[in-house]
């Protein structure tokens, strides 16, 4: 599928290319600067990679002829994610964006070997002269959301389909959970590790194993809608992820986390044009609108709405951190002390539970 | 930990409705390989089966004719295969994972327009008085048709291979195509009759994933299922009533598995992701290793291509 869509874009690419030339763009001496990305999903997967592939249509929309963007998609983390890393940069492409974190080491491979290409990777932590890292803080909206599904649950129980144990998805299980358990000292999380980010049946069973125990909220940190059409066949409530999936469960769907990338990346090639580019880790949230939220369900009470936004503008302003002591770990051990707030350091190697969540975290 | 939450008739439904679009696919691939073909494109023929099952229960709301459909692009992408393999004499590894890739590739362009769109048209059989029934009622009674449908089938196959003149015909292709062909067996329309029969099957398990399963739409929902109903075909050591065994232990271990880490039971997820694959491993070292074994069960003219003498 990947061959024929880049088969079909260089057809495109080439025809745009050759109507470019008779005009201002050529003439000019101006080559368009090709922006690549690689993705780890489908760009119709209505999740992570769908929000990508938005962004990357924004940076057209902003600089029309002067970019050419192409994409690969369900691209395989490991050996595979090499190949075509290396190939987009073989092709000339003067900026490349990797959207997985398993994408982490061949990029940074690929980037030795290639000097003079720009790589921008998201929510990983290994960075080089030519290589930036990016992610969302999603666990500000996971604090959103956790304050939401801890005061509408009727069972005092959420369930959380969670893909791997990376400090990114634990990060987001701790954060909506000490959320819940702060408007609601009775709740409790079960959590089911699926070991993959896109796999709709797994996701749908996992979603009715939840369901099944009891589970009347679905949190997920998968990237298909699955879990949401379950959701909403099932009766129960659920956020969307990614994206907006308030099209697969219009009941069922209370609020969603949305990951917005286009601002970020219509400003990271501006600065490949303007030769500002320069190596950087960046990790924005609600406040740089990177984080979004889709809308409240309608039937939503007022005050849970009311403190949901309370909390939105309380991190927007900085006001409220969602990690803030006293917290203990998962073993009693004291984490942060009371009014202490998490360093970014730990947040981005968090590998524990926190005090309270049943289960053993896998490695 | 509280284990009166698992509902055991409840974890054998899930895990029969887990396993039901993977036991399509394989009692499909079962008859085309008893043929002595191999065709590594379930996968496509899978999803291809999901998006045309799909569109068509979004446009009728119709179980049926949405399965109709699956099946009917499930078999036109293996038409594709039986022309290349078995008249233009293509290999049929190469074509076959050519297969998966195209089948995925014209599900992804077909699907473009019903990515979001969501479809009710699960029809459940529901028997009155009988659903009530305590254990039995639930675990029998009151499912999807298609789950009933894939259950007949496999008997359907079995007795088909085992029971029939043409089955009898079927496997003596497949076992040498050289010899059926001396005493007037038409070797490729057999062949070429089971290739569509197989890619109807995968159709028809892709369309119920797609329509029943997790009824929605998204590119590359099959993730990797048709492997795995061919892993089954191995592992059931091409016999009809073993691959349901086979996709029920698949689908079991991964419902199972799901159920016990919501129940918080420490238990790796991994290692018991990978036991189904093991299992097929140990299966295929245990009958090549037996020359006699192997001989009973894998056919022997599996993927070798056949040219007619004159």
């Amino acid at each position: 599928m990947n061959l024929v869509k880049k088969i079909m874009g260089a057809v495109v690419g080439l025809g745009a290319g050759l109507a470019i030339s008779a005009g201002a763009a050529l003439a000019a001496g101006h080559e368009p600067l090709k922006v690549g990305f690689v993705y780890v999903g489908p760009v119709g997967d209505f999740g992570w990679t769908h929000t990508h592939d938005l962004g990357r249509k924004a940076v057209e929309e902003a600089f029309g002829d002067k970019v050419e963007t192409s994409f690969v998609e369900n691209v395989a983390e490991g050996p595979d994610a090499e190949r075509v890393i290396r190939q987009m940069a073989q092709s000339g492409h003067d900026l490349i964006f990797t959207t997985s974190f398993g994408f982490m080491n061949p990029t940074v491979k690929v980037a030795k070997q290639f000097p003079d290409v720009k790589f921008e990777h998201a929510t990983g932590f290994k960075r080089d002269d030519n290589v930036s890292t990016y992610s969302a803080r999603f666990y500000e909206g996971r604090h959103v959301i956790g304050l939401i599904a801890g005061q509408m649950t009727e069972t005092n129980t959420i369930g959380y389909i969670a893909s791997f144990p990376i400090p990114e998805v634990v990060r987001g299980i701790n954060s909506a959970y000490l959320a819940a358990k702060s408007v609601n000292p009775d709740v409790q999380f079960k959590i089911v590790w699926v070991n993959t980010w896109f796999d709709p049946g797994k996701e749908s069973e996992a979603a009715n194993a939840l369901i099944e125990q009891g589970a009347d909220i679905i949190m997920q940190h998968t990237d298909s809608a699955a879990a949401m059409t379950i959701a909403e066949e099932k009766g129960v409530m659920a956020f969307g992820q990614a994206s907006d999936m308030g099209s697969f469960g219009p009941n069922a769907q209370l609020t969603g986390i949305i990951d917005e990338w286009g601002p970020y990346y219509v400003a990271r090639t501006q600065a490949v044009m303007d030769g500002t580019w320069e190596s950087m880790d960046t990790w924005d949230g609600i406040k740089d609108g990177m984080v979004e939220f889709a809308p409240y369900n309608e039937n939503l009470p007022k005050d849970v709405v009311a403190l949901a936004e309370w909390a939105r503008l309380g991190i927007m302003l900085e006001k409220i951190h969602p990690f803030t002591g006293p917290i203990n770990k998962q073993d009693g051990t004291p984490w942060l002390a009371e009014g202490e707030t998490a360093s970014d350091g730990d947040l981005l190697g968090m590998n524990f539970y926190v005090e309270g969540i049943d289960g053993v975290l896998p490695n | 930990m509280d284990l009166s939450v698992l509902n055991p008739v409840q974890i054998m439904v899930a895990l029969i409705i887990a396993s039901t679009p993977v036991l399509f696919a394989a009692l499909g691939e079962l008859v085309v390989e008893k043929s002595g073909v191999l065709n590594l494109g379930v996968e496509g023929m899978m999803i291809v089966g999901a998006i045309g099952g799909f569109a068509t229960g979004a446009a009728t709301g119709s179980l049926w004719l949405a399965v109709l459909a699956g099946a009917g692009a499930g078999a036109l992408l293996a038409l594709l295969f039986a022309v290349m393999t078995q008249y233009l004499m293509s290999n049929q590894v190469a074509t076959g994972l050519a297969l998966t890739l195209f089948g995925l590739g014209v599900a992804a362009l077909a699907g473009q327009n019903f990515a979001g769109v969501t479809l009710d048209v699960a029809v459940r059989l529901d028997v009155p008085g009988l659903t009530d029934l305590p254990v039995v009622g639930s675990l029998l009674f009151g499912h999807d048709p298609l789950i009933y449908l894939s259950i007949f089938m496999t008997i359907a196959v079995w007795w088909f291979l085992n029971r029939s003149r043409a089955g009898l015909n079927l496997r003596a292709i497949g076992e040498n195509h050289d010899a059926a062909h001396a005493i007037g067996y038409s070797v490729r329309l057999t062949r070429v009759a089971a290739i569509l029969f197989g890619g109807a099957m995968a159709g028809v398990g892709g369309a119920y994933l797609s329509v029943i399963a997790t009824p929605l739409w998204v590119e590359g929902m099959t993730a990797g299922r048709g492997w795995i109903a061919l892993a089954i075909v191995v592992f059931a050591a091409w016999k009809p009533g073993r691959a349901l065994l086979g996709a029920y232990l698949f689908g079991g271990v991964t419902i199972i598995q799901l159920n016990l880490q919501a129940l918080g039971v420490p238990i790796e997820s991994q290692y018991l992701s990978m036991t189904p694959y093991l299992a097929t491993i140990v299966v295929l070292v245990v009958i090549s290793a037996d020359k006699a074994r192997a001989r009973l069960n894998a056919p022997a003219c599996l993927g070798k291509p056949f040219y007619a003498s004159s």
